[in-house]
């Protein structure tokens, strides 16, 4: 069945079973690889995308539920030549180590400062909770979003 | 002040005399050493039965010194500083103070209390216990920490109107011993009428916020999650045994019924670690509160008819399958580990689809220690008539229930009001 979804501000024509996850799609029918799939399940966020604003689990969430709202992938934040804040930030920090989590992780943090510029460090832990990292790099991703947040970057591990 | 009071009618200044407690002294903070180690342990216990820290903690707050907010229909309440900080908290109350909070719902000072301190409950536990919990209490690290003023819709805020609520409300005594039941039994009746204030969530209320008594345990609300009715009327599939009960209580997940969920989860956590005879002499009771008997309710048929339910819902079909097959479906990965099938939950079998539509919006976490089932929210992702098409199919496919009526509008007012701080 054909729908249309709008992803990074262009409509898209993609031909899919209306339960296929919205990261299927993304990945499969339009090429945009920066959303991964974790564990399937809405447990770890390696695929979290914006729909509307919000932060949600692509992986669990059908393309049939997508409708006309807006769906926003980290290839709609910036690019490998023209980075945005908080991606700057990450590679700023060296947040990522295998690198699994960091889309995921850079897109649930921007959904925060859409909507609260400078949240402060206990806003930015509780609202990351969702999603995983099993490097370890906790401690750089919350320095790269404290430092877009426009905090002082200080050590945050305490 | 003196002179208003004489511009008072005679009636209203007799009634305001009524209301009036006085202050009992304030004491030097004692010191912790003076409580004996035993009693000290027993109140631990004690503070866990009453999940006294669930409400008297803030998000993200020092252990039992109060400022959570509480959400009621009358307004937003702030509970107080449990520590022994003789400013803030109560480090100057004396054991009889602390008992006649308790009892009588009034602070050291002689003001009324609000009864989202459940004194109607906490007036039955024996002062024994209340000395215990008291001593447990005095002997934590005392933190310097003042609740936020409530925010009550007036006059509310009038202290003295509580006696009158006392008054209809409040019946003091002790739990009766029932000689024809087991010892079990009877304590787990002391723990769940006092202590436990299980009735405080699961009873329904009256407009007054009073528990109606000749509905006790029908079930009530709670942050905006049914609690669900602990008599008869239990929804439930399979019977509540009191090893079901137990099992539930102690781990947040009964393999033949659901997960605790919303503010159950915080019960769970607090009797993951009081003695087991303790857990288990709640279960027996309520095993037999939800079947008149103590063997435990009846069991129901659970179908699965995807086809019928398809049929009935089709936009929901599609949602379910795309974004809850994968943990609730036949051979998912989630089913082999022995979690309840949908067909199984009481949420989706409760005459209202409260507890059903907050499980989709806000998920389910964990109650203990980060182990359990976590179900992620769906609020985001999912629209109002998305979430009122997908419950739609679960409810038929899974159970023989009659279909929810109004849902749209159901999940539109649970979105708001989980949309409350």
């Amino acid at each position: 069945m054909t729908l249309t979804i709008h992803v990074n501000g262009t409509a898209h024509k993609v031909d899919a079973d209306p339960e296929t996850p919205l990261l299927y799609v993304l990945r499969d029918d339009l090429g945009l690889n920066g959303a991964k799939y974790g564990c399937g399940l809405g447990q770890c966020g390696a695929c979290t995308v914006h729909l509307d604003g919000k932060a949600i689990f692509s992986c669990v969430t059908p393309v049939a539920a997508i409708g006309d709202r807006p769906v926003r992938t980290i290839e709609g934040l910036g690019s490998i030549e023209k980075m945005n804040p908080l991606q700057q930030a990450f590679l700023d920090e060296q947040a990522a180590q295998c690198g699994y989590c960091i889309a995921g992780m850079i897109m649930r943090a921007q959904a925060l400062l859409d909507v609260n510029p400078a949240p402060t460090d206990a806003e930015i832990r509780a609202h990351m909770q969702p999603n995983l990292c099993r490097c370890g790099t906790h401690v750089r991703i919350l320095r790269a979003i404290n430092r877009v947040a426009g905090r002082p970057v200080r050590d945050v591990a305490a | 002040m003196l002179y208003g009071m004489l511009f008072l009618p005679g009636g209203a200044l007799f009634a305001l005399a009524l209301t009036w407690r006085p202050a009992i002294a304030p004491i030097p903070v004692p010191a912790p050493g003076s409580f004996p180690a035993g009693m000290v342990e027993r109140g631990a216990v004690l503070a866990r039965l009453g999940d006294c820290a669930v409400c008297h903690t803030a998000d993200g707050g020092r252990p039992l010194a109060g400022g959570r907010a509480l959400a009621t229909p009358f307004g937003t309440l702030y509970s107080d500083n449990l520590t022994p900080d003789p400013e803030t908290g109560i480090g100057t109350w004396s054991a009889e103070a602390f008992r006649r909070a308790m009892k009588d719902g009034v602070s050291r000072t002689g003001s009324h209390l609000y009864p989202a301190l459940p004194y109607e409950h906490f007036t039955h536990v024996s002062d024994g216990d209340l000395d215990a919990l008291y001593a447990f209490l005095m002997t934590r690290r005392p933190v310097r920490q003042k609740a936020p003023a409530n925010r009550l819709i007036p006059p509310l805020g009038f202290r003295p109107l509580l006696a009158g609520w006392k008054m209809l409300f409040l019946h003091k005594g002790a739990i009766i011993v029932d000689p024809a039941r087991s010892a079990e039994w009877n304590r787990g009746a002391y723990l769940v009428e006092g202590l436990g204030h299980c009735g405080g969530c699961h009873t329904p209320r009256n407009i007054a916020g009073g528990e109606v008594r000749s509905r006790a345990y029908a079930g009530g609300i709670a942050e905006g999650w049914r609690a669900p009715p602990l008599d008869r009327s239990n929804p439930a599939a399979r019977g509540w045994t009191p090893d079901a009960i137990y099992t539930y209580l102690r781990t947040g997940i009964s393999p033949d019924h659901s997960a605790a969920a919303g503010p159950m989860g915080p019960v769970v956590e607090s009797l993951s670690a009081v003695p087991e005879e303790d857990v288990r002499a709640i279960a027996t009771y309520i095993a037999s509160r939800m079947a008149g008997a103590d063997a435990g309710s009846p069991s129901r048929p659970t179908p699965d008819d995807p086809v019928r339910a398809a049929r009935l819902f089709p936009e929901g079909a599609t949602l379910y399958a795309g974004a809850c097959a994968g943990c609730h479906g036949p051979g998912a990965p989630m089913m082999g580990q022995g979690r309840p099938a949908l067909g199984l939950a009481s949420a989706l079998r409760d005459e209202v689809p409260t507890s059903a539509i907050q499980a989709i919006l806000r998920g389910i976490e964990p109650p203990v220690a980060g182990r359990g089932p976590k179900m992620p929210p769906f609020a985001d992702s999912l629209t109002d008539a998305q979430v009122a098409a997908v419950l739609g199919y679960a409810r038929s496919r899974y159970t023989d229930r009659p279909a929810w009526s109004k849902l749209d509008r159901a999940v539109a007012r649970a979105r708001k009001e989980s949309a409350q701080p």
